[in-house]
């Protein structure tokens, strides 16, 4: 087996008493999408944060390319390669599509002021790719439709050459129209061979975008299974019951 | 609003709030100069009242990004105060024993130590708000008592006066530049406003945006032109009194020329205000500092999962406040010649109405700097106007009060109908 493309060993993190992530291990190859699962509070969103840099974690390591990591803020993930898509989207509603996405790496003249004309015409080209209906470059991003506003936050990270992305909830708040169009997204950047750990509460959905899904409960880790060796029900079971049904038999 | 004047606006790309902001200006000043008898819209009234809403709307810049970052900051009058008392020290009973009396470095040292001892306590302040988490409101609430009071403790209440007279001149009164300088400035100015328009546009053909007809864009260069010197020749229109010219003619030994007349052009404090201004606003437009303090403003989250350390960019902002402050306590101190322990008291408030009757939201995100200082310049209107009339201080205090709240009121209705929240 070669080399994943992330691996995150042994991770732990709590807050006050309570342990939100207790020695969780998972990893993902390259052009691979791995599916966390689990019931909210499962620990899923965490764990992802002490990826994208946004948690310190109590204990464990990381890996890129076989090669240990140190991930203390979101700068030290994006020098990784790791981009996030979160679920609240975290965009800054006052500006605009350009300026999002650019949000803390924007480009600069040579007297060091920012580029706007620059950033606008590089997110036109992203998003004729993405999401060639988008038309509104200038306007706020608050006054933008979900979808739109998801388009947004995934040029963010293609933009920037993510090897590894993290998307959160990346379909919660879409209508079925632009949830597709996610889910195509995905599968071209898959093919591209990125890395991509999905989360969601829609088995389903899983089940059809994912190679591998990982099931968490209470902090803990329940499972790590290919797709096509488990049903629906497997999943569903792991994630209520907190049991893996293939290792019980 | 016709169709044809909405359609032309937008062709325009002017920002209607701007348009609404200068036209409250302008309607208060007509009823003011129609109740005075015709003394308001004068040269001389301009003249003193640019002058009096210079220290205010040089803080109602810093207020802006405060404000934006989703903060306040209460103790700018006090910290006004303090500082103005302590610059009045030091070029009054420290700095002539070391460099000299009248020595022109005494300014310079004045203003710089000013400005640093404002900095310092603003970024102290920020400190205390962003990285110990105390809310703006109670750190500053604190600051306005403390700084008052140190204020009260440096000057053991006494008023120190005369200033340096090289200082004095910052605060405009005593210190213009003339008619030739004022507009040479104009035509400066008027040639960077061309060659900078021209320069959007060619950068947005180049990249195949899509431009304004040519027609607009000239029209816009136009209307700015004529805005930057119809303001140098109202300032050049204001006559130093005959009197005064024929005491300094004297004082040289010279007769004076029959016919003799000479102009004020820009006090050198509305200069200050105007550098400012333009200052500020390439802060806020231009630099990743204003285009993070707007995006920490919209969304704090966000800002910081994009790698934004908002907690230093709150110091920053909190020691740009209190920079401003400093140079807000040179103009008004200067102005006056000299420095009073009560120097600034409730100018807090005044500065907090300039921005939010210039539209920046208390919510966060949103607000300009053009905006304050337009705000700065209808409150003081306001001001000047209801005393000419002769109006009784208590009743000004009600009208502006009222003002303020209607502004926003009015504000609110223009954000829900626009959908810019």
């Amino acid at each position: 087996m070669s080399t994943p493309l992330l691996e995150m060993r042994n991770i732990s993190i709590h807050f006050g008493g309570i342990k939100a992530v207790d020695d969780v291990s998972i990893d993902v190859m390259p052009g691979e999408v791995v599916g966390l699962l689990g019931h909210n509070g499962a620990g899923k969103s965490t764990l992802i944060k002490i990826l994208s840099g946004a948690y310190k974690k109590d204990a464990g390591e990381i890996y890129v390319d076989g090669k240990k990591v140190e991930i203390n803020s979101p700068i030290d993930a994006r020098t990784h390669n790791i981009e996030t898509i979160y679920q609240t989207l975290a965009l800054s509603d006052n500006l605009d599509a350009a300026s999002n996405l650019f949000l803390g790496r924007e480009i600069t003249t040579k007297f060091g002021l920012v580029d706007d004309t620059a950033m606008e015409a590089e997110s036109r080209k992203i998003m004729a790719r993405l999401n060639p209906n988008f038309q509104r470059f200038s306007e706020p991003v608050r006054s933008l439709s979900g979808g739109q506003r998801q388009s947004v936050a995934i040029a963010r990270a293609v933009y920037f050459n993510a090897r590894i992305l993290i998307m959160d909830e990346p379909t919660a708040a879409l209508g079925v129209h632009e949830t597709a169009m996610v889910a195509d997204l995905i599968k071209e950047l898959k093919d591209q061979g990125l890395g991509i750990f999905l989360i969601s509460h829609d088995t389903r959905e899983m089940m059809d975008l994912c190679d591998r899904v990982s099931v968490m409960k209470n902090g803990q880790l329940i499972g790590t299974e290919r797709v096509e060796d488990v049903t629906e029900d497997d999943i569903l079971s792991m994630i209520i019951m907190g049991k893996n049904p293939k290792k019980a038999a | 609003m016709s169709n044809g004047l909405g359609k032309l606006i937008k062709t325009l790309q002017i920002d209607t709030r701007l348009l609404g902001m200068i036209g409250a200006f302008i309607v208060i000043s007509l009823v003011f100069h129609v109740a005075t008898g015709g003394t308001f819209l004068t040269p001389r009234n301009l003249f003193t009242l640019t002058l009096q809403t210079a220290s205010v709307a040089v803080m109602a810049t810093g207020m802006v990004f405060v404000i934006v970052t989703r903060n306040i900051d209460l103790s700018i009058g006090s910290l006004l105060g303090i500082v103005g008392m302590l610059m009045g020290v030091i070029q009054v009973q420290i700095l002539p024993d070391i460099v000299g009396f009248g020595s022109p470095s005494i300014w310079i040292i004045t203003v710089t130590i000013g400005i640093l001892l404002g900095a310092g306590i603003g970024a102290f302040q920020g400190w205390l708000i962003g990285y110990l988490v105390i809310p703006s409101f109670i750190v500053t609430l604190g600051g306005l008592l403390i700084w008052r009071g140190g204020a009260w403790w440096v000057s053991k209440g006494t008023t120190i006066s005369p200033l340096d007279p090289n200082f004095i001149m910052l605060g405009g009164a005593s210190g213009t530049i003339g008619v030739t300088a004022s507009w040479a400035l104009a035509i400066v100015g008027s040639i960077l406003t061309v060659v900078f328009l021209m320069n959007t546009r060619r950068k947005h053909i180049s990249h195949n945006f899509a431009v304004k007809p040519l027609w607009a864009e000239y029209a816009l260069g136009a209307i700015l032109v004529g805005a930057i010197c119809g303001i140098t020749a109202i300032m050049n229109a204001y006559l130093v009194p005959t009197r005064i010219l024929e005491r300094r003619f004297a004082a040289e030994g010279l007769e004076m020329p029959e016919g003799y007349t000479e102009a004020y052009g820009f006090p050198i404090s509305v200069l200050i205000v105007l550098f400012v201004t333009i200052a500020m606003t390439i802060i806020a437009k231009k630099t990743r500092f204003g285009r993070y303090i707007f995006a920490m403003g919209g969304n704090p989250d966000a800002a910081e999962l994009s790698g934004i350390n908002t907690r230093l960019l709150t110091v920053k902002v909190f020691a740009l406040m209190g920079a401003l402050t400093a140079i807000a306590a040179v103009i008004a101190s200067a102005r006056l010649g000299s420095a009073g322990s009560s120097l600034g008291e409730l100018d807090e408030l005044r500065v907090i109405a300039a921005a939010v009757i210039g539209g920046t939201a208390l919510a966060g995100g949103v607000g300009t700097i053009y905006g304050a200082i337009l705000g700065a310049l209808i409150m003081q209107a306001l001001v000047s106007g209801m005393g000419m009339v002769g109006v009784d201080s208590p009743l000004q205090n009600m009208i502006v009060g009222g003002v303020l709240i209607i502004a926003v009121w009015i504000d609110i209705i223009y954000r829900r109908k626009t959908g810019d929240a």
